[in-house]
């Protein structure tokens, strides 16, 4: 039995679902690199309102100020000089498949995107580089009046003014070197606004394509929930395998209003040379609950730690999440927890798997504040080393300012044991067989929660990345 | 005996550099049940270890013939498919596989087959009733807090639904109160009869065999088996001990 060599094959397997490039689908680019004339081009080619094009400028200033981050994987292979922030696909936005150019229609039914659409979705938005090429809601949604559109169409439509209040407020270009970075160049994204109440039955979608070569994608996504309103949100990603960096600078800005339930879903599959550098943040009122749930496969280099601020009273948020570390990867991934309200509870759930060489930080951060009496929170993280040359490290952070509390945490990191796998063949199954069945035994927790379709496809992953790894 | 399902020859073994059987030889016949008992750390676990193909022990030298094929050198889930099984004295738990599905798996793995779902749950539950276990175990994640009582059913509940041809029972009976044993053994009890499988029970109490039919028993010291004889011999050992043997394995 041999315990090297374990998904040799896999980080190949991996990425070629979603690995191929799509020839001529630009209209036009910005030039390589980050200066103020860009910055200026970007807000012009976007027609942006004034406000934005200055707040994008501010950003900017902000950006050449503040430090790369000194703590967390190298991302020197990162040269902003060479990245091209803005893409315009050669599409305008539509809502009908059958408009939307063949090249890049094709990408998104290769994904899968208009048949899930079809099939379990309340409406689906397609990024292509930098802008949307398709956005869609099913009419009765529609009807209960839930706004689902591109930022762009948001920035000036009928729901400016919420739109300019909530537009990086949770994220200020201020909070980190990336957000400075995504304010000033961001693009695309969606914007969802749940009315009073209204309980969307099945979720909404945005998938993120990015195709250009050398190129950034910096959607914004800006959810509201309105009081005592539901959603489940999927946000999905991929890109095909280039030879030079490529960049994801996100933001993800929610706001879960009294009572009200959100669940987010990502399923993030970027490339291998993807620097991931993503930021996500919710607050959440009196009453309500916040759920995310996170698989984390792909990317060179991740920088992710979804935040949760439980403002209100009896606010509350669970946290479920996987990461797969292979070859080539450094993913430090984790979440923050931020109690400010009294009886405010925080659940946090997740698995890591590293191989081949991959690196898994896990980063957790529970800050209970003096206002947030009775709080409870609970972490459980538990990482697998499928090999004996991956690693993965758990640094977790508390931060509690109240005797009135209940806090937990635990931390568990492991091998494959060699018993358990001579055990199950012990019954007549295969050493790869028995690998796998470990592995997705490990990770049941979280494929339990993510929708159905992905988690079958989470499944295939693991599957196919024990698959002919036994020398 | 002329139909021989297990024959041993010279068979020397160990772990890491260091030699625990030392030229054992024992021969089991298609359906018998055979009684292997010795003092601590006389190599009786090593040898099951061994004969089912665990990779931490390695045979020197010697055969492991089952149903005429020479195992050395072929993995677990080969032996397994073969025909053999072993019930672990403290199996491993597995979270994220339910007992119920594990089973179901394993048997698609051994036959290739697709397994009924309907004529599997029923065959489960009707010896799950018979071992005494709640339906719901079915249902748990594979061993995960069970107690030493409901993992040794849980073994022989995978025994009497995957059908072996030869079983061997690594000290099924330690830890468990008398009523535990009894059930137990009437689940060995009806391996024997539905399946006219063969058993090879490594134990040092008595209790288990009071209503099993066993055909030999063999007294293994310091990796050789010294003594082998009827079902008398498990008696004497109870009420003598081992001290008598000690000399022989020398």
């Amino acid at each position: 039995m041999t315990d090297t060599g374990i998904g040799t094959i896999l980080d190949e397997l991996t990425t070629n679902i979603y690995d191929f490039r799509d020839e001529g689908t630009e209209r036009s680019r910005v030039d390589e690199g980050l200066t103020e004339d860009i910055v200026r081009r970007i807000s012009e080619e976007k027609k942006d309102p004034d406000w934005m094009r200055e707040f994008r400028l501010k950003a900017l200033n902000l950006y050449d100020r503040i430090p790369v981050p000194d703590w967390g994987p190298s991302i020197e292979g990162l040269d902003m000089d060479n990245i091209v922030t803005y893409v315009r696909p050669k599409s305008d936005m539509r809502a009908r498949w059958e408009d939307v150019p063949q090249e890049i229609r094709q990408t998104f039914e290769k994904l899968g995107i208009p048949k899930a659409e079809h099939e379990y979705l309340a409406g689906v938005g397609a990024q292509y580089d930098s802008e949307l090429v398709y956005h869609n809601v099913k009419d009765y949604v529609a009807e209960q009046g839930v706004v689902y559109t591109d930022m762009e169409s948001a920035l000036t439509g009928e729901y400016a003014d919420m739109v300019r209040s909530h537009f990086m407020k949770l994220v200020p270009p201020s909070d980190h070197k990336f957000a400075a970075l995504h304010g000033a160049v961001w693009s695309g994204g969606s914007f969802v606004y749940v009315p009073k109440g209204v309980r969307v039955d099945i979720p909404l979608q945005s998938y993120f394509r990015l195709n250009a070569k050398g190129a950034g994608q910096f959607e914004h996504t800006l959810i509201i929930v309105d009081e005592g309103a539901d959603l489940h949100f999927i946000e999905g990603c991929s890109a095909p395998k280039w030879n030079v960096a490529n960049l994801h600078a996100g933001c993800v800005e929610l706001y879960v209003g009294r009572n009200a339930r959100l669940r987010y879903s990502t399923i993030e599959n970027w490339s291998k040379n993807m620097y991931n550098l993503n930021t996500k943040r919710a607050l959440v009122e009196e009453g309500a609950r916040m759920e995310w749930v996170s698989g984390s496969f792909g990317s060179h280099v991740s920088y992710l730690y979804p935040t949760t601020i439980l403002k209100g009273a009896h606010a509350d948020c669970e946290y479920t999440g996987i990461t797969f570390a292979g070859k080539g990867q450094n993913l430090d991934t984790g979440c923050r927890m931020v109690h400010l309200g009294e009886h405010t509870s925080s659940l946090v759930t997740t698995k890591s798997l590293s191989k081949d060489g991959g690196i898994n930080t896990f980063r957790s951060a529970v800050e209970v504040m003096r206002t947030a009496r009775h709080a409870k929170s609970s972490v459980d993280c538990s990482s697998l080393m499928l090999d004996s040359v991956s690693r993965s490290d758990t640094i977790p952070v508390m931060d509690i300012r109240t005797q009135e509390c209940d806090i937990g945490h635990e931390a568990k990191i492991g091998r494959i044991s060699d018993e358990t796998v001579f055990y199950l063949m012990s019954r007549g199954i295969s050493e790869e067989e028995a690998r796998a069945m470990i592995v997705a035994g490990f990770a049941d927790p979280v494929s339990k929660e993510l929708p159905l379709e992905y988690a079958a496809e989470m499944n295939n992953l693991i599957r196919l990345e024990m698959e002919g790894s036994i020398g | 005996m002329d139909d021989i399902l297990l024959k041993i020859e010279n068979l020397k073994a160990g772990i890491e550099g260091s030699q625990i059987l030392n030229g054992l030889d024992l021969t089991i016949g298609a359906g018998e049940t055979h009684v292997l008992m010795g003092p601590n750390g006389a190599g009786k676990s090593t040898l099951g270890n061994v004969i089912m193909g665990n990779p931490v022990y390695h045979q020197t030298d010697g055969k492991i013939l089952f149903g005429g094929n020479d195992l050395t050198g072929l993995p677990a889930d080969r032996r397994a498919r073969a025909g053999l099984f072993m019930s672990f004295q403290n199996p491993t738990e597995v979270p994220g596989i339910t007992l119920e599905s594990f089973i179901r798996n394993a048997i698609r793995q051994r036959t290739g087959k697709n397994v009924k779902r309907l004529s599997f749950s029923r065959r489960l539950h009707e010896m799950m009733e018979l071992l005494d276990m709640d339906e719901s175990y079915g249902e748990r994640d594979l061993n995960v807090g069970f107690s030493g009582g409901e993992k040794k059913k849980a073994e022989i509940l995978q025994l009497l639904m995957l059908e072996p041809k030869l079983a061997i029972l690594d000290e099924t009976d330690s830890g468990l109160d008398v009523d535990a044993v009894r059930t137990v053994s009437k689940g060995i009890g009806q391996f024997q009869r539905s399946c006219d499988g063969a058993l090879l029970i490594i134990t040092h109490n008595a209790e288990i065999l009071r209503d099993l039919k066993a055909d030999c028993t063999h007294i293994l010291v310091k990796g050789r088996i010294v003594k082998s004889g009827g079902p008398e011999l498990v008696d004497e050992i109870q009420e003598k001990g081992f001290e008598g043997y000690l000399e022989e394995g020398a």
